[in-house]
């Protein structure tokens, strides 16, 4: 999420005007999206194996198809002519962004089991997987190649994040912890724990919740990890979205972000340069954007979405967001103004 | 309840048996869990002949996508896809690998229709072969297999639940067959309760004590024997070899190198309990894994729940056949339903008793069977459509008894199973 180039728009993001201006419908439920960094499309992943393409100014709809399970990380290379989808069948496969018939320039098995999470290097020459292997590796995008993995987790890897200087890493799972990898030594320099993100519920025996996703702020002050939390019942999907904001140098606890009255998980969340947190929260309450500051543990605004949302993502304008739904619909969001006509 | 036994009725006689076997086991001298009075010869065959069942019960509702019938690349099917099996043309779940490898030994009932959505009325409808009426209840198959298979002579119980939590004890199970067959709880896999003897009454006191009690019963059941005493008398001489034979049910006799290839966690331990209680004669053993009840995140909870069960069970299963028990141990795998094809919006399955699975293996099954089809996204039956009553018939063909035949209750005759239902009989080899 964090890893896009975001540059800075002639018009000022807004949440408090952030309204749902565009909405695409498929076949199929909607997993994860992305916008690709020429700001031509929109991808989307579906739940009969395919990813979707969508042409931004026309609404053209391309489907690319050669995964045999769900896709849900999709990222691209540098000049973004190339797009790569990972999936629970473990593969990375590298694809023509713009191919009108998209056929595999390359797969990978990339992991033993799913590809849960996916995160490009500032220059997007790396791509760095997280998965159900409890192993975080790190791929040359040129060519495909391995170029470092990473062991240490003990529960699987949910997500992954770039730090901004490239040459660090950082890797969330299942059980709240949150690693910090030197890429070139794949040596782990210090830990983050979110174990508030972590449930263990002992009358239905299961393992929940987890660092969902990750986040830097544009001045590197904040690290950002989203999941869920007060879980009595994780089987019946009761649970509450949560936020915990670190200080990055002291790895201070400084903000637990809450959304009051709602039920659900942070499936997505995005700083703004306007030094705001963008997060995309699903669950029994629904789908909402929310949108919090850093001083403050409540949400200063959300938006509540028609359906149920699974994945955010925000074009390079800053102004868009992306988001997927349940009802098979890919929806479009503007953090502006409505427009007259 | 008084109950008119007469001298010389196969009731008097076959407490008399148990009572002598009682006395006898009284001394100390109690050879195995078979009881004293069979020869060593006899003993032996015995335990060649003894039928044994084995129940894992899935609680919550396994799914049959994630697990014995997977469809992939459909609208249903998820993000798992099928593997192939020891048996060709046979596939699973790739959650189950190790289990893959044991298909030789197991079979698949693929169409099951319950129509039964609810926990608790699933659950009875699968132990018991039968629905839940008002006019009575029913036996569950742990009290009904130990009732028809195990030994007269046997001083263990022979019904026998190892769950997941909960502090153990009697349940009241067995219906009309009576306590002697209700399940015994082991609560997290730990030896029965109260079958220590405290540390302030010596052995020594303790014989003492059960002798008295055993001359003044006696004394009473010369004149005034009832059903009731009856039942009271063989619930104190259980307990007694409960305490005798208390090494029976501790799972830490086990080897070391055991408990690492059944996994140390509590699933495996119970998994591991389960094949010493079946080795020790223990006629029925039901093993709780929990929970499956995924309306939320399927995926998420069956990639761990699954990742759990596979290796225990698989290595519970090789087991048994590498022993030589398992054309005599009957194994099913349950659960009160099975999970909606269609995906919710939590990535959740919902509960569904329309068209879903059950595995069973060893015993008179037709290793590497597979009996009915759904249709090509799992929404419904397409062939050989069975259910609860059908499934229970066929466990109790599968270990010899007449599924047709009846109990004597009383002077009344119950049927075993649901005469309205008969055996799957192309899954019985």
């Amino acid at each position: 999420m964090q890893d896009q180039q975001t540059e800075q728009a002639n018009l000022k993001a807004d949440p408090k005007q952030a309204h749902v201006t565009t909405q695409w419908k498929y076949d199929s439920p909607l997993i994860a999206c992305r916008f690709d960094p020429q700001a031509r499309y929109v991808f989307a992943s579906a739940q009969d194996n395919s990813v979707q393409r969508w042409d931004l100014a026309e609404g053209h709809r391309v489907a690319f198809r050669a995964h045999d399970s769900w896709v849900r990380t999709i990222a691209f290379s540098p000049d973004g002519e190339q797009v790569i989808t990972g999936g629970c069948d473990g593969r990375l496969i590298w694809w023509p962004t713009a191919a009108e018939n998209p056929e595999p320039v390359r797969t990978v098995d990339a992991h033993q089991g799913w590809i849960r999470t996916a995160s490009t290097s500032p220059d997007a020459t790396l791509l760095a997987t997280g998965g159900n292997d409890q192993l975080v590796k790190v791929w040359n995008v040129a060519d495909g190649t391995l170029a470092a993995e990473m062991s240490g987790h003990e529960k699987d890897v949910f997500s992954v994040l770039f730090h901004d200087d490239g040459k660090r890493l950082l890797s969330g799972d299942l059980a709240g912890q949150v690693h910090q990898w030197e890429i070139e030594s794949g040596k782990r320099e210090r830990t983050f724990d979110a174990k508030q993100l972590y449930t263990y519920n002992g009358g239905q025996r299961v393992d929940f919740g987890g660092v969902r996703t990750l986040a830097m702020s544009r001045d590197g002050r904040y690290l950002a990890c989203g999941g869920l939390h007060k879980a009595p019942n994780p089987l019946g999907a009761v649970h509450e979205p949560l936020v915990l904001l670190y200080e990055w140098d002291s790895q201070k606890l400084v903000q637990s972000l809450v959304a009051e009255g709602l039920k659900g998980v942070i499936c997505g969340a995005v700083f703004h340069a306007e030094e705001f947190l963008c997060a995309a929260s699903g669950g029994s309450s629904g789908g909402f954007l929310l949108f919090w500051k850093a001083d403050q543990p409540k949400d200063f605004h959300r938006l509540k979405l028609p359906n149920l949302v699974r994945d955010l993502d925000m074009h390079p304008d800053a102004v868009q967001l992306a988001t997927t739904h349940y009802d098979r619909h890919l929806r479009i969001s503007r953090m502006t103004a409505k427009q007259e006509g | 309840m008084k109950c008119s036994y007469a001298c010389g009725s196969a009731e008097h006689l076959t407490a008399r048996r148990r009572f002598l076997g009682s006395l006898v086991a009284g001394t100390g001298a109690v050879v195995s869990g078979l009881g004293q009075l069979a020869s060593a010869a006899a003993a032996k065959q015995l335990a060649q002949d003894q039928k044994r069942v084995l129940v894992i019960n899935m609680a919550g509702g396994l799914s049959q996508l994630e697990s014995w019938d997977p469809k992939p690349a459909t609208d249903t099917g998820g993000p798992f896809r099928a593997i192939p099996t020891s048996v060709p043309g046979i596939h699973i779940c790739e959650l189950l690998p190790e289990i893959a490898q044991q298909m030789q030994h197991l079979a698949l009932v693929r169409s099951i229709n319950t129509k039964e959505n609810s926990h608790g009325k699933g659950r009875y409808l699968m132990l018991t072969g039968r629905r839940q009426t008002p006019a009575g209840d029913f036996p569950r198959i742990g009290a009904v297999a130990a009732k028809t298979l195990s030994a007269e002579s046997s001083s263990l119980p022979g019904h026998i639940q190892i769950t997941p939590g909960g502090s153990g004890g009697r349940s009241n199970d067995a219906a009309y067959l009576g306590p002697k067959y209700a399940s015994i709880s082991l609560g997290n896999g730990k030896p029965p309760q109260h079958t220590t003897r405290p540390d302030a009454i010596s052995e020594e006191a303790d014989l003492s004590r059960n002798t008295f009690r055993r001359r003044v019963n006696d004394r009473f059941a010369l004149r005034r024997r009832t059903a009731m005493t009856d039942a009271y008398t063989a619930n104190y001489e259980q307990a007694l070899e409960l305490m005798r034979q208390r090494q029976v049910f501790d799972v830490s006799k086990e080897p070391e190198q055991d408990h690492d290839r059944y996994g140390k966690h509590d699933f495996g331990r119970h998994c591991l309990l389960a094949r010493r209680l079946l080795e020790n004669g223990i006629t029925f053993v039901q093993v709780t894994h929990s929970n499956y009840d995924t309306h939320n995140e399927n995926f998420n909870f069956h990639l761990e729940q699954l990742g759990e069960f596979d290796k225990p069970f698989a290595t519970l299963v090789a087991d048994l056949a590498a022993r030589g028990m398992l054309d005599s141990t009957l194994i099913v795998v349950l659960s009160e339903f099975g999970r909606t094809p269609n995906i919710n919006k939590y990535y959740g399955r919902d509960h569904w008793g329309t068209a879903w699975s059950v595995c069973l293996g060893g015993a008179k099954i037709q290793r590497g069977a597979v009996i009915g089809k759904t249709n090509n996204n799992g929404t419904k039956v397409a062939e050989r459509e069975v259910d609860h009553g059908h499934l229970f018939h066929t466990y109790m063909q599968a270990v010899g008894v007449d599924s047709t035949g009846h109990f004597d209750i009383d002077g009344r005759e119950i049927p075993i199973a649901d005469p309205a239902y008969g055996p799957i009989s192309e899954l019985l080899a």
